[in-house]
């Protein structure tokens, strides 16, 4: 008897529960991770002369680029962006970022479980919509087409959203001719903090890079609407040249390569980057080391 | 000593085109339109597919051509009609006699009974100067079988057909990768097929022996830049097949294209002042990307890229 009172109790309980955990209108699952749909734009002050007006030609300082990375930068000449085929280059998801833009944020759900499919980012800057597969797919084979924004898969660590991305395209690293190559991988880390949001990036490149780049950028959320920009673009020749002329300088031939150095005084060997560059360590190499 | 070096590089060119060697499997990826690419025979294959039947761009090296074979026929049961080879090297010509054999050739005219198929296999289209590197003189030896030779070829800088209700150009590249490449251009898929003067994985092969130069390599970059027109935010659009490596387009392209200028016109310029190959090796002209382009082994090496750049611009004396 008791046994019988026991099995209806648990079966009550049972109900009883599953009703909650439903909930009115049906199952509703408490999935990991937070909301970040919205409309985000980035907090310009940060590192605003790189990101506003530009870089300083050859000012590689503080980055690990490879010897070949830094001799691509210096044979870099600006006038390649006359060059029509250049002109709409978009910048890479792994630079992207660091742009004046505007970032929309927000989730494809599958219309009948609900469940998270993606979440997608409207990136105005080039008008680049971005897809960060939530649904545990594999990358495709490196044989497809390499992309502007890249493959990307996510998943939540806690209430980080970690996003692998690969099938990137040559891309800045920094807008003064430094690249990375089609080779790069980029891992980022979006944290919310309520209406704060970090970005973290850590860019690999066995081409380009002797260790990986990282940097941090923040957003704050926007409650205005129309926060969204078009960014229509239309090459044109804008100076006649020789078919397949490419503008670029010979080794040795950099007229820019002082410069940077010269008005922050600075060595031109710390100008030219390279990892060690990057850390406080390099400070006691160049005491003593008159700027040249 | 540099002499017999140089004898030995020679005689080994042939060997050396085969080293790129085939993965094992095949990978069939949609390019888009009528157009597949199957990786992992050699050099790439494309292949386009509808309802009249199969055309198939280069076949890899031979010993896969049975799972090339396979490989098409998962695309399409209809009939391998034409074969068209970008240029002579067997690890894109090797697989001809086999694809020919596993297609056929339509005829008609004044003939009795039901005779649709000439019994010869598919056709095999090529520049002029593929057939002529593919065969010898009577008493000499072919550096291919006379089954994998072309059947069609043409003599002009281009040669127009239409298949599966879409217009095929194969365009000659004079003296690039060799003096037999043709681009095929997939006019309604939108699809260039480049052969090995554009390839992702290394540096370009500059195969001198075979009427290659880096003025034609140039010349053959920025035709395909021309070309090809970017899609939405300067992406897709045309979509350019390599002889190696992955499916690209224009901003792909134009990467490239600009290394192979750059280097070119550095190697120029050393030249111009004087320096030996031997000085402008050890000078690093790629230096900038070798990190990305330098293979490790067989050809597309940087030092056979600048050997090779150097030697086609110095006037022969």
């Amino acid at each position: 008897m008791c046994c019988r009172y026991g099995v209806i109790s648990l079966g009550l309980f049972i109900m009883v529960g599953s009703a909650f955990a439903q909930g009115p209108g049906g199952y509703n699952p408490i999935g990991p991770g937070v909301d970040l749909a919205g409309n985000w734009g980035p907090v310009m002050h940060e590192d605003a002369h790189e990101r506003g007006p530009g870089p300083e030609l050859a000012n590689y300082l503080g980055l690990p680029i490879t010897d070949g990375a830094r001799s691509y930068g210096l044979a870099w000449d600006a006038s390649r962006f006359t060059i029509p085929e250049h002109q709409c280059e978009v910048h890479i998801v792994s630079y992207i970022y660091r742009g004046p833009y505007n970032l929309r944020i927000w989730e494809e759900r599958d219309p009948v479980s609900q469940k998270l499919i993606a979440i997608k980012q409207y990136i105005d800057n080039y008008q680049q919509t971005r897809t960060i597969w939530m649904d545990g797919r594999d990358h495709p084979p490196d044989a497809v087409l390499h992309t502007w924004m890249g493959f990307s898969t996510g998943k939540w660590e806690g209430n980080i959203l970690s996003v692998y991305t690969t099938h990137l395209k040559w891309g800045w690293i920094r807008r003064n001719g430094l690249r990375h190559s089609d080779q790069a991988t980029l891992v980022e880390h979006f944290i919310r903090h309520g209406d704060h949001l970090t970005h973290t990036t850590v860019l690999t490149d066995p081409a380009t890079l002797t260790e990986p780049l990282i940097k941090t950028s923040d957003l704050v959320l926007r409650l205005q609407n129309g926060q969204t920009w078009l960014y229509p673009c239309e090459p044109v020749v804008e100076i006649v040249r020789p078919r397949g002329t490419v503008p670029h300088y010979l080794p040795g031939e950099n007229p820019f390569i002082h410069e940077f150095a010269d008005l922050y005084k600075i060595p031109v060997e710390a100008a030219l980057g390279g990892a060690e560059t990057a850390y406080p360590e390099y400070q006691s190499k160049l005491k003593g080391t008159a700027a040249k | 000593m540099k002499r017999l070096a140089a004898g030995i590089f020679l005689i080994c060119l042939p060997v050396i085109a085969l080293a790129r060697q085939p993965s094992g499997e095949i990978q069939t990826l949609k390019v888009q339109g009528n157009v597949y690419l199957l990786t992992g025979a050699g050099g790439n294959i494309a292949v386009q597919v509808g309802d009249a039947g199969v055309l198939v761009v280069d076949t890899g090296v031979a010993e896969m051509s049975d799972k090339v074979v396979a490989a098409i026929r998962k695309l399409s049961d209809k009939p391998i009609q034409y074969l068209i080879n970008t240029h002579m090297h067997p690890d894109h010509t090797g697989g001809n006699d086999a694809v020919r054999k596993a297609g056929l050739t339509y005829v008609g005219a004044n003939i009795t009974g039901n005779l649709t198929d000439a019994g010869v296999g598919a056709q095999i289209y090529a520049h002029d100067n593929v057939l002529k590197r593919m065969s010898a003189p009577t008493g000499r030896q072919a550096s291919a079988s006379f089954g994998s030779s072309p059947t069609e070829t043409y003599l002009s800088n281009r040669k127009q057909m239409f298949f599966n209700s879409e217009p095929i150009e194969m365009i000659h590249q004079p003296a690039a990768h060799t003096d037999g490449d043709s681009l095929v251009f997939f006019r309604r898929s939108d699809v260039v097929v480049t052969g090995d003067i554009y390839v992702t994985t290394s540096y370009p092969f500059i195969d001198l022996e075979r009427g290659g130069s880096i003025q034609g390599e140039v010349d053959a970059l920025n035709n395909i830049l021309e070309m090809a027109i970017p899609g939405y935010q300067d992406e897709g659009g045309t979509y350019i097949v390599p002889g190696h490596g992955r499916i690209s387009d224009r901003p792909d392209l134009l990467e490239y294209r600009d290394m192979v200028t750059i280097i070119r016109d550095r190697i120029q310029a050393a030249i111009k002042k004087g320096m030996t190959v031997e000085q402008v090796k050890a000078a690093r002209p790629t230096k900038d990307y070798d990190g990305r382009y330098n293979a490790k082994s067989g050809f597309g090496t940087a030092e056979m890229f600048v050997e090779a750049v150097y030697k086609s611009l110095t006037p022969k004396k």
